[in-house]
């Protein structure tokens, strides 16, 4: 029970296939496709300097990147100085433990968390259920997966994979203690009844745990950005405030952040501003009405000082928004509990294979149809496309694709290296298959083509070659 | 190795760097020391009517609900009637901020409370220490006199703004808060408040009062 960090990434076909006869998830992914696209194109073209700001956002990553060392530093020093506690975490192990700890200390039974992707990382609900205590989490589709014990299927809108009916099922299952016979049939009133659940979880809880958007260096300051405000109520209400952030969310100024931010909403949800965006630094002083007394910031590396001066490095940019996989045929097509661990869509496909090793994650960069959207979205331009070709020139060179994959592409390699083999055997090629399928105009069946055939005929080819047209055309035509 | 110094190591065996070259934490330090201003958009930086009404305009945009009023002295009274017309019960809490509490509060039948929210307060006001026209965002501090929790607990929460601390950017509002608590002296809590708070978790159909307010209210003081 509970989430668990096991990958099924390795069964991603299987899962793929089970994704595509769900109807459920079907209907629910038309949201997807529907919402997110248009909000994000007119958020874009209201404001004329947007590619600029893409720029802008992907320049001051870069430069974080390349002096991450320094900066990870110097805002150390600056949560020390505003009374707050800094745990480094070489992995996931380490920063769980830390975490237990600090929820130890704080004699916390329950505890309740903003909405953090990290967190997802390092499995920490298990961990902390089977310690004995509570987690809860807060944000509206996290906590409704967190009843059904499923993972996020999107970063940014982790129940985007169920429908209203489903979301009513579980909250009757569950809200035992309210009226059976209550009106549950419109999104407003299953939202109506999460806020009065949670308000009392908020109020009760001994520690609050949340993600962090951004971590600045200039003044140690972690950032949240929500619509919701459940981020804002995890961290006010308890006395411990913990911070879970991996280490490439660091920026060095606020103006940095500042220029960031001008991107992050709009290619998130279209909006102009999340409703909430709060930066926080140490602990409440000491004549403050409220706040958390305690402010602890758990850095965790797990994986990313060996992305950085790799091919992988532009990963390292990602600033979580969630607008590749909103673009992305193939995740409108599967949802993204196919992919198999936390991080799903484009993003997931180049992120998994750093984190959890290209032999359990090598089907995710396959599941790519390259058509670059995802690159042309990206608020911090990190190129998808490229990265996820690098992963299957990786999973080729350690001979991790099936055998029959790999002779495939030798075989068509060797006549790609010859020029003027290719043509003669595509024109050979063509002209047979050309000849044998006149009449019908379609192949049922191929040989070597069964994978194509199963799904769809195989239109017959006109018996030429592509090559062959575009010479004859080009002489044709007059300049 | 500690954990601390591990991970610093391997960023640094990553990046082909020991940590010590000079002209290297020479450009972290200046750039930490300067905060060099980045793009603000054209829209960020109008003339002080153009950018109040850009500033409404978004705010509205947010689905915040905006009223002007001619000096603080009119605050209480715009309040109550902005209560009556919602139908909403004549309470309302506060902090200590003297802006808020030398405001004419007893020429009201408004029944008020002092102090951070305990979370079954329905309406709440707060003084805001900027705005931002670009985006129609409110900026917050946290403070003695400035309880977060009415931010976020309160069903209805009402913001009065000065209109002359309205700027067009997020970063001349950074400004005044350095000028305002130092250099390295960020309050508690900066909160940038866009809107009512809302979710689009179920269906993707976006629905006001998640978790924080329900209502937004901005009153602008034009003194």
């Amino acid at each position: 029970m509970g989430m668990t960090v096991h990958a099924t990434s390795p069964q991603f076909k299987q899962n793929a296939a089970r994704a595509l006869a769900d109807t459920q998830l079907q209907k629910a992914l038309g949201n997807v496709k529907q919402g997110f696209i248009d909000k994000r194109q007119r958020a874009a073209d209201k404001l004329p300097e947007f590619e600029a700001l893409r720029d802008a956002a992907r320049d001051i990553k870069n430069h974080t990147l390349q002096h991450l060392d320094l900066y990870l530093e110097a805002y150390e020093e600056k949560v020390k100085a505003s009374g707050g506690h800094v745990h480094f975490a070489r992995n996931a192990e380490e920063a769980r433990s830390i975490i237990l700890s600090i929820c130890r200390e704080a004699d916390a039974k329950t505890v309740t968390k903003g909405k953090s992707m990290i967190s997802e990382e390092i499995g920490i609900n298990a961990h902390l259920e089977a310690n004995g205590i509570t987690p809860v989490e807060t944000d509206l589709g996290e906590y409704i997966i967190q009843l059904r014990h499923e993972m996020p299927s999107h970063i940014i809108a982790p129940a985007v994979h169920l429908n209203a009916i489903q979301v009513e099922q579980d909250f009757r299952r569950v809200h035992t203690n309210l009226d059976p016979k209550r009106d549950l049939s419109e999104p407003v009133q299953l939202l109506t009844e999460a806020r009065a659940v949670l308000r009392e979880r908020f109020l009760a809880a001994d520690v609050g745990i949340t993600g962090a958007n951004f971590l600045v260096a200039e003044t140690g300051t972690s950032v949240i950005v929500t619509n919701e405000g459940n981020g804002d109520l995890t961290q006010i209400l308890p006395k411990t405030h913990i911070v879970l952030a991996s280490i490439e969310k660091l920026v060095p100024t606020l103006e940095d952040v500042s220029q960031i931010l001008r991107v992050l909403a709009r290619s998130a949800t279209g909006q102009e501003m999340s409703v909430y965006t709060t930066f926080s630094t140490g602990p409440r002083r000491s004549a403050d009405a409220d706040g958390p007394q305690n402010y602890h910031v758990v850095l965790i590396d797990n994986g990313r000082s060996a992305m950085l001066g790799t091919d992988f490095e532009e990963m390292l940019r990602c600033i979580r928004c969630g607008a590749c996989m909103n673009h992305c045929p193939v995740y409108h097509a599967v949802g993204g509990h196919a992919y198999g661990w936390v991080y799903p869509g484009p993003m997931g496909a180049v992120l998994t294979p750093s984190l959890i090793g290209v032999d359990k994650a090598g089907h995710l960069p396959n599941a790519s149809t390259f058509c670059g959207r995802c690159e042309s979205v990206c608020p911090v331009r990190i190129p998808l496309p490229k990265l996820m070709r690098h992963w299957r020139e990786r999973e080729f060179e350690r001979h991790l694709m099936p055998a029959t994959f790999r002779s495939g592409l030798s075989f068509w390699g060797f006549f790609a290296k010859r020029p003027a083999l290719y043509r003669l055997a595509t024109r050979v090629a063509m002209a047979s298959l050309g000849l044998a399928g006149r009449r019908r105009g379609r192949f049922t069946w191929l040989p070597l083509a069964r994978g194509w055939t199963k799904y769809r005929d195989f239109p017959t080819p006109q018996g030429d070659t592509f090559q062959a047209r575009w010479r004859r055309e080009r002489k044709g035509r007059t300049v | 190795m500690s954990a601390r110094d591990e991970i610093l190591a391997n960023i640094r065996r990553s990046l082909r760097v020991g940590g010590n070259e000079t002209i290297r934490r020479q450009i972290a330090t200046e750039r930490l020391e300067r905060a060099p201003k980045g793009l603000v958009p054209s829209r960020g930086q109008l003339p002080a009517e153009e950018r109040l009404a850009l500033f409404k305009l978004q705010a509205e945009a947010a689905l915040a609900t905006v009223t002007e009023v001619d000096s603080s002295a009119d605050v209480p009274q715009s309040i109550a009637t902005f209560l009556r017309d919602h139908n909403l019960p004549a309470t309302l809490r506060m902090g200590s901020d003297l802006r808020l509490t030398a405001m004419p509060w007893n020429d009201t039948s408004l029944e008020i409370a002092h102090g951070p929210s305990q979370g079954s307060d329905l309406n709440a006001v707060s003084h805001a220490f900027g705005g931002v026209a670009e985006t129609g965002t409110l900026v917050l501090v946290s403070g003695p006199e400035n309880p977060s929790t009415l931010n976020f607990l309160p069903d209805n929460h009402i913001i009065i703004v000065s209109a002359k601390d309205v700027a067009g950017d997020y970063e001349t509002v950074w400004n005044k808060v350095r000028f305002a608590f130092g250099k390295s002296g960020m309050p508690r809590t900066v909160n940038w408040i866009t809107g009512p708070s809302r979710s689009g978790d179920i269906e993707q159909t976006m629905l006001l009062g998640a978790h924080g307010p329900r209502r937004l209210h901005i009153v602008v003081v034009r003194d």
